[in-house]
């Protein structure tokens, strides 16, 4: 455990200082989300799909951070040098996904506050704890599946691209339960509340599956290619 | 060549064969060496130094014949000998964002080695408060290579893998490095290293492999 912890915050600080999240990620992320809104351009619609467009955003955007990830492990060869560490590939694989966690968590708060502000989006006090579970568990889920593909890529040509194809169709149930439990935490008509913590439980138990497999798989995936 | 072997065998190769992409990188290297020994690979590009290397690290798998690290029968299990060995290979495993000090804290955290560790490692690669704040990406090579050192030095591995270590260092570095490699195979360490450096005047030469074609061409013993 205290590896995994060495693990992230060594992945924090790396993306810290190289301010990915920030100069890239987040403008990226806001800039979709102003686009869905020129390109709806109805005010019922994007009431409508501000949640799908909100996780949507989070995919892509939880690529660009995987992708990063890994890329600062192979650039210098440095996860060679991990995997010679006395370290157990279980402890790399959780402090990767706590240290993706942590920046999707950011920006996930951020996207909920641009599609409050730019969507007209509302979330009453009642639904505030609905919300904060689901951008916490669906974090979670997102992390996990990319720190777990990246992995499977990471060691291949063409990766950027492969990445996508891979982890996209998988997270389809993800994104599924986020919009969904998310459309109830703003208050729609469509979804009750009680409905939306029923999305939670399928976000929760993707999340563990995930973070469970990942763990399992990620030191195999690892083992160098001769 | 037949291998030497004792109970103090660190490493035990017999006819050792590796397949990179269908090249045998190896072609049947048989060598042994004891725990606490300092061994030079020499020999052309492409002879098959790093791959042996490689192989004793746990990183490439045996295609054929035998191989042995500290009693791992590396044909079954290659992950479990890896927390043993402390690598450097060609490429220096640094973080470009970190200092150089935050990269041998990384190390030193991962394996529980003291802050004071850190210090006697940047101390003794001579790298100074000055590069040791500064990110590796501003580095010079040597410097880089100086940092790689030092966080292999916190590492204490039981095995060290050094492919070409004194390259891009500078005279005084490469002398220093000769002084750390002898302290650690004093304190039990065994170290493998590549090398194409010429002998330098008033220094022991450790015992010498020779690789060429992919097996152990001769083994020379250590001079003083």
């Amino acid at each position: 455990m205290k590896q995994a912890l060495v693990v992230a915050r060594k992945d924090l600080l790396v993306e810290f200082r190289a301010r990915l999240l920030l100069v890239r990620v987040i403008p990226f992320a806001l800039l979709v989300l102003v686009l869905f809104a020129v390109a709806l351009d109805s005010e019922p619609l994007i009431l409508r799909a501000a949640s799908g467009l909100v996780w949507l955003t989070m995919l892509f955007s939880t690529l660009l951070l995987v992708q990063r990830t890994y890329d600062v492990e192979t650039q210098d060869a440095a996860l060679e040098v991990l995997l010679t560490s006395a370290v157990e590939p279980v402890n790399v694989f959780f402090g990767k996904l706590f240290a993706a966690f942590v920046q999707l968590l950011v920006l996930s708060v951020l996207l909920v506050f641009g599609a409050i502000v730019l969507y007209g989006a509302t979330v009453s006090g009642s639904n505030v704890v609905l919300l904060v579970t689901i951008v916490v568990s669906a974090a979670w889920g997102l992390a996990s599946v990319g720190t777990l593909y990246g992995a499977v890529v990471a060691n291949m040509n063409g990766r950027d691209s492969l990445l996508a194809l891979l982890a996209l169709p998988v997270l389809a149930p993800l994104l599924i339960g986020a919009s969904r439990a998310t459309e109830a935490a703003f208050g729609s008509q469509t979804i009750d509340t009680a409905s939306g913590w029923a999305w939670v439980a399928l976000l929760a138990v993707f999340a563990v599956v995930f973070s469970a497999a990942g763990a399992a798989a990620f030191g195999a995936l690892m083992e160098p290619e001769a | 060549m037949q291998p030497v072997t004792t109970n103090d065998t660190a490493i035990r190769l017999n006819d050792a064969v590796v397949a990179l992409g269908g090249f045998p990188a190896l072609a049947g290297a048989s060598v042994s060496v004891g725990r606490g020994e300092l061994v030079a690979l020499r020999g052309a590009n492409g002879t098959g130094k790093s791959t042996l290397l490689r192989l004793c690290a746990g990183l490439v798998p045996l295609t054929r014949g035998s191989a042995q690290v500290f009693d791992v029968n590396l044909a079954d299990d290659r992950a479990s000998v890896r927390r043993h060995v402390g690598l450097l290979g060609h490429r220096n495993g640094l973080y470009d964002e970190l200092t150089s000090r935050e990269n041998v804290e990384f190390t030193a955290r991962l394996v529980g080695a003291h802050t004071r560790d850190v210090e006697d490692a940047l101390a003794r690669l001579r790298i100074d408060s000055r590069v040791a704040s500064t990110r590796t990406r501003a580095l010079s090579a040597g410097q880089r290579r100086r940092t790689a050192l030092a966080s292999l030095v916190v590492r204490r591995a039981q095995l060290w893998l050094l492919d070409e270590p004194h390259a891009g260092l500078d005279a005084a570095a490469r002398d220093e490095l000769d002084v750390i490699l002898l302290e650690a195979t004093s304190a039990g360490a065994t170290v493998l290293y590549t090398t194409h450096e010429t002998d330098r005047p008033g220094r022991a030469v450790p015992r010498t492999l020779l690789l060429a074609g992919g097996v152990v061409a001769s083994d020379s013993p250590r001079q003083s």
